[in-house]
């Protein structure tokens, strides 16, 4: 089966560490022998490859660059940067899976849980024993959570959650779900909290979305709390006002920028190749000047995406990137990427409608992936108000 | 279980290798390195034996430039317990030589088991191993496919797959064997153990080398291949076809 080589026209390999690379490498070479494979079949049935968590487990694929003392493997974040752009290369799917694993259930349980709350947890998701979700999003709330309706009402005992999240991935296949809710009023977007809620509680259920087009390989649900009791134990008490989430979703938009970047790579990785093989008109159509713009246009993004990742990534490690620098990454790489696949799509002719060859996969994942975690749109309003300190989204 | 598994350095299979200016080795720019192959099985193999036995220590000892390390590391990464690179520029054409400066390193070992690829990618030799096991004086099994060790550490037996059946053989330890495909599946090297691999001990010293009795003198790229011909089509192009074959091509 033939291997992927990666794309690297201004030798960032050379900017990577030997562990870096190591990690890119162990990543890269299971997607191919494991994703690559199975994943058009998944797709086709609206499947998520389910039987490739234990492995992304044995791998230490989740929470990758959290702390050895949890069960974690303690990577820098270039790093676990670089196993989302090899996952996604995949599938955004499968990339979107350990995203919500590590960055959006891990995470926020290491950044506002109690000690006693991160022994229980983050080991068995490390080891994919516990499978997590993330409920922000509303029906009626999606760029705008602050405004949300579900609520947390403290009891004796504990809390009881009531509301409904929507767009959440694993959301069915999860044992524990993240729920922010507010503890307040309705308008009071500093009484958000989270909460560690198990997915077999009483009045928590969980509903597949039907009819998607992209993300198929995915679980995507929808889920309703219904007086759903949890003990005071649940609550993630560092957790506090909408901060909190976004805090989770800059770490989660960190690996999309990532990951974006694989998935522009293996489009542009089966145009090359095609544009080389592909005979029309007597020669090669990579030997046609539109076709050869095309990938000229391709490559230029690529690495102009990979460098921004890259520069981030040390950043990160620095304890110096800001949110909305994560912003103009995730808003580039994934608009670019989208363009690639799209470029790509296009590229390949009748061809580049079946399932058989990557690209309109891909560009239907990516089509996800601009409107989550920030919307595109979202992402320009954010950088809008850096750059002028005003703010436009109300 | 000490088990030693002796590995190399050698250009990945996909790499589109280029031969140098000096027209005798092959230019490494842009070229990515990789574990041979057959030697992942031996690793394989051995962190398995060790497992199995729930002791033991598993070394790996190669002989190539200061960047083997880093395919050392992998093994490292993989579940081995320590390194050793026997360090220098040039591997030398004469497979005498590497086993030679080997079994010195392996002499004293104490090992139980003393595993290699069957051969190296790079240069298809199949030598060293055998060669070293001479050298060492103990018995050697090439190109397995099937390892079964007794509990006592006294010994076992290895099948090797021959043309139309299978070859059985016995031997005592410790012993030197060389890894087929098929004897397991390599595991892929864990993020942790990638990051475990760094901290574990790998000792760099130079090889002693001799001069040995083989001088590489060219390196030339196959020839190009010429297109090919399209006889006809359909049934009526058969007579012609089987004609060329014949007689062009020589084939039948």
């Amino acid at each position: 089966m033939s291997r992927f080589h990666g794309v690297d026209f201004y030798d960032v390999d050379s900017l990577l560490s030997e562990e870096e690379r190591a990690v890119r490498d162990t990543v890269r070479e299971w997607v191919d022998d494991n994703v690559t494979p199975v994943i058009g079949e998944h797709y086709l049935e609206g499947k998520f490859p389910k039987h490739l968590v234990p492995q992304m487990a044995e791998l230490g694929l989740f929470g990758a660059n959290l702390p050895e003392a949890y069960g974690c493997a303690g990577l820098n974040n270039v790093a676990y940067g670089l196993i989302m752009q090899e996952l996604e290369r995949g599938d955004s799917g499968v990339r979107s899976f350990a995203s919500v694993q590590g960055g959006l259930v891990m995470y926020p349980i290491h950044a506002f849980g109690s000690e006693d709350q991160k022994q229980q947890w983050l080991p068995r998701m490390a080891s994919g024993q516990v499978i997590g979700c993330f409920g922000l999003t509303e029906p009626d709330y999606g760029s705008n959570p602050g405004a949300m309706t579900t609520t947390a009402r403290e009891t004796r005992d504990g809390w009881v959650l009531r509301g409904a999240k929507m767009w959440i991935t694993n959301g069915s296949t999860a044992q524990a779900a993240i729920i922010w809710a507010k503890t307040g009023d309705l308008g009071d977007a500093d009484s958000i909290r989270g909460f560690i809620v198990p997915t077999d509680a009483k009045g928590f259920s969980a509903k597949d979305q039907k009819g998607k087009l992209s993300l198929r390989a995915s679980d995507t649900s929808e889920l309703v709390l219904e007086d759903v009791c949890v003990p005071k134990e649940a609550l993630l008490p560092k957790s506090g006002g909408l901060k909190s989430p976004l805090m989770c979703l800059t770490q989660a938009r960190y690996g999309i920028a990532w990951g974006a970047v694989g998935a522009a790579m293996a489009c542009y990785d089966e145009a090359v190749s095609y544009a080389k093989t592909r005979v029309m008109f007597d020669k090669p159509i990579g030997g046609f000047q539109l076709q050869q713009a095309r990938l000229a246009d391709m490559l230029t993004e690529i690495t102009k995406a990979q460098l921004l990742c890259l520069q981030l990534g040390r950043l990160k490690d620095q304890g110096k990137a800001t949110p909305q620098q994560v912003s103009l990454a995730k808003r580039n790489n994934v608009s670019i990427a989208t363009d690639v696949a799209r470029e790509t799509r296009r590229l390949l002719g009748a061809n580049g409608i079946l399932a058989e060859y990557q690209a309109m996969r891909h560009l239907a994942n990516l089509e996800s992936v601009y409107t989550y975690e920030g919307t595109h749109d979202i992402h320009t309003l954010i950088l809008g108000q850096e750059i002028t300190g005003l703010n436009a989204f109300n | 279980m000490k088990i030693a598994v002796c590995i190399k350095r050698v250009p990945d299979s996909e790499t589109r290798v280029k031969i140098a200016s000096d027209g005798r080795s092959l230019d490494e720019a842009g070229v990515k390195f990789i574990l041979n192959p057959y030697d992942e099985f031996a690793v394989e193999e051995a962190l398995r034996r060790k497992e199995k036995a729930g002791a033991g220590e598993v070394v790996i000892v190669s002989l190539g430039p200061a960047a083997a390390q880093e395919t050392i590391r992998t093994a490292l990464a993989m579940g081995a317990d320590r390194g050793v690179l026997l360090q220098t520029d040039r591997i030398p054409a004469d497979g005498l030589e590497v086993a030679k400066a080997l079994a010195a390193e392996l002499k004293d070992g104490g090992y139980d088991l003393i595993l290699f690829g069957k051969m190296a990618i790079d240069d298809y030799n199949h030598q060293v191993g055998p060669m070293v096991a001479e050298l060492l004086d103990l018995p050697c099994v090439t190109a397995i496919a099937h390892l079964d060790l007794t509990g006592d550490k006294k010994g076992g037996t290895a099948e090797r797959e021959i043309e139309g059946g299978v070859e059985v053989v016995e031997f005592p330890l410790p012993a030197v064997l060389t890894a087929d495909k098929g004897l397991n599946e390599p595991r892929y090297p864990a993020l942790k153990g990638i990051m475990a691999a760094k901290k574990k001990p790998l000792d760099v010293k130079p090889a002693s080398l001799g001069a040995g009795g083989l001088e590489l003198v060219a390196m030339v790229p196959p020839p190009e291949r010429k297109g090919g011909k399209i006889v006809g089509e359909g049934p009526a192009a058969v007579p012609e076809l089987i004609r060329l074959l014949r007689e062009e091509a020589k084939v039948l």
